[in-house]
């Protein structure tokens, strides 16, 4: 899949307007695989009008996003999602009452046939697969049956997280990953971030914390009013760098 | 770039020695237990005073079990409902009317051909018609979106005057030889009603937990945006929960028709708030998202115990009504006790 030095997502002057209203100005981005890109911006930048337009809210009205180099149109999420691209909100739409194997496979569930005949859920199936998806993020569960409520903020983003990559995602859009969460949870959440640097999956995560956005972003795309303010390298920038491209000036 | 991870386990919060872990365990036995403590009242209570067994007594556990039936066919449907999130209210007038109906059906059938497959026929009519108030419930909450609660309300009503214009407000006797057979023979010593509702029980419980019906309908009252996003279709499961919903109570009234050798609209009249009850009882949470078949079956032994044991110690009837609606306060107030602690079982 991967062509070396293609980026798996090219997103080239995309532009969305709401009304009289130019929410995204013709704003480029590449993600190459284990690209970790920061998006930062202040309220009414344009973060969340790209990030929906990526992963299939909204459609572009001007400008190309390609796949592997391949123009795509998503008309809905599902699209997105099954092309690839898997965006995790900060409510994470888990089931709490289900474990994880089961938040993994919902709506996918692997079955298996008692005595050759009756369809059972293969629960061992999904324990296993659960196991070993959160093992590849670093994260080892002792109690697969346990319902996901019962853990923690990050643990239940790790979650989110392993169902996407269990399914192929690609790319992994976050809005605020570590909005809501305590500083302990935050490391985690950052960790895993590097995991799935570490997986080759490219990843965009909005954030307003700039400690997180220079702990693990290898660049921080910075909008200002519907337009690319800049792009750095996180090790070429400082924070008050990109303060100022924020705020202007 | 940054090449250490450390490690992370995952551990659920809610380990180790804390009280909530202790009751979330208990959580599905809850009903068991209170049903253990409730026979062991009664014994003691027998023996005290009439010197014979309560529980060891055939007879007893026979009209237990018998009485717990109509019930615990609603309450089966309405366990569906009730993990998913909703309610279904018209469960009750549901059966009367499919009790009505069955025994109107193999009346009918009964003018052009045999007793027994005027019987089948009475059980066909009184099962599909269930389907009728089902469908529309079904398409009103998924697709009108109205509330359950007022939606199957509604039905209620419309199930109500349905079953007594068709019974023309009496009660329509069935001259069905099969038909009573249905209703009050034995087999193997078990009454015939009892064995039906069992093998349906274990075929609610496989549907509940072992398939992709009873996967999503957990999913569906935990979060219908996470089933959404799973890309479960939450309207078509819905309309498929009344659906079943009202087949279970359609069952019921056909058993009922059997065993009165009558239809009788105001059959289901007094189970609406009994199945609800034993839901509730059994562990299932009315927030949705938890519940369980077998949790369910314990819930409507309790409450046929309670109701039949009051009788049995000569407690004049109408404790029976305080007695269950006691429980069912408890239940709900341990229920809440155990999700404060976050111990959602």
């Amino acid at each position: 899949m991967d062509v070396p030095g293609q980026p798996i997502l090219d997103i080239r002057a995309v532009s969305k307007r709401f009304g009289g209203v130019e929410a995204l100005k013709g704003v480029s981005l590449q993600l190459h695989p284990g690209d970790v890109v920061a998006l930062a911006g202040d309220n009414g930048a344009g973060k969340s009008t790209l990030t929906k337009i990526i992963s299939g809210v909204y459609p572009a009205d001007g400008g190309e996003i390609r796949l592997d180099g391949k123009p795509v149109h998503f008309a809905t999420p599902e699209a997105a999602r099954r092309a690839g691209i898997e965006t995790i909100y900060q409510d994470l739409a888990l089931a709490d009452n289900l474990s994880i194997g089961a938040n993994i496979f919902l709506g996918r569930e692997p079955m298996r046939r008692v005595l050759g005949v009756l369809p059972v859920l293969d629960r061992k199936a999904m324990a296993a697969a659960a196991k070993e998806t959160m093992a590849r993020l670093d994260f080892h569960v002792d109690r697969l049956q346990a319902p996901v409520g019962r853990f923690s903020g990050g643990q239940r983003q790790a979650v989110a997280i392993g169902r996407a990559i269990y399914w192929n995602a690609r790319v992994i859009l976050m809005d605020e990953p570590t909005a809501a969460l305590g500083v302990p949870e935050q490391r985690k959440v950052l960790a895993l971030i590097r995991g799935l640097k570490k997986e080759g999956r490219g990843v965009i995560f909005i954030s307003h914390n700039l400690q997180d956005i220079f702990a693990v972003s290898d660049r921080i795309v910075v909008l200002r009013r519907g337009s690319l303010a800049g792009e750095r390298r996180t090790r070429d920038t400082s924070h008050d760098e990109v303060v100022k491209l924020m705020i202007g000036g | 770039m940054s090449g250490h991870t450390p490690v992370q386990v995952l551990t659920p919060q809610t380990s180790g020695r804390s009280p909530s872990r202790w009751l979330a365990s208990i959580a599905g036995m809850r009903a068991w237990l209170f049903l253990l403590l409730l026979l062991a009242v009664f014994e003691s209570w027998a023996r005290i005073s009439y010197g014979a067994s309560f529980v060891l007594s055939a007879h007893n556990a026979q009209s237990i079990a018998v009485f717990a039936v109509a019930p615990l066919l609603l309450a089966l449907g309405e366990t569906f409902v009730i993990i998913a999130g909703g309610i279904d209210l018209s469960v009750g007038f549901i059966m009367g009317l499919s009790a009505v109906v069955a025994a109107q059906g193999a009346n009918l059938a009964a003018s052009v051909v045999p007793e027994f497959p005027a019987m089948l026929a009475g059980i066909a009519a009184g099962l599909l018609v269930s389907l009728v108030p089902g469908l529309v419930n079904g398409a009103l909450i998924s697709r009108l979106k109205v509330p359950p609660f007022i939606g199957t309300l509604g039905m209620y009503g419309v199930a109500r005057g349905a079953a007594f214009l068709l019974a023309a407000g009496t009660t329509v006797p069935v001259a069905n030889g099969w038909f009573a057979a249905l209703g009050n023979a034995r087999v193997a010593g078990f009454p015939v009603v009892v064995v039906i509702a069992a093998v349906f029980v274990l075929l609610m419980h496989y549907m509940l937990s072992q398939t992709r019906f009873g996967q999503h309908t957990y999913a569906v009252g935990a979060s219908e945006q996470a089933a959404l996003r799973a890309g479960i279709g939450v309207g078509r499961h819905t309309r498929r929960l009344y659906l079943l919903s009202a087949l279970c109570a359609g069952l019921g009234g056909v058993l009922y028709t059997a065993r009165f050798t009558a239809g009788a609209a105001q059959a289901g009249e007094p189970l609406l708030l009994d199945s609800i009850a034993a839901v509730v009882i059994g562990g299932a949470s009315l927030f949705g998202g938890s519940g369980t078949i077998f949790g369910t079956v314990a819930g409507s032994l309790v409450i046929a115990v309670i109701q039949y044991g009051l009788v049995f110690i000569d407690v004049e009837p109408f404790w029976q009504f305080v007695a269950v609606g006691v429980v069912i306060i408890i239940s709900v107030l341990v229920d809440q006790t155990q999700r404060r602690l976050g111990g959602d079982g």
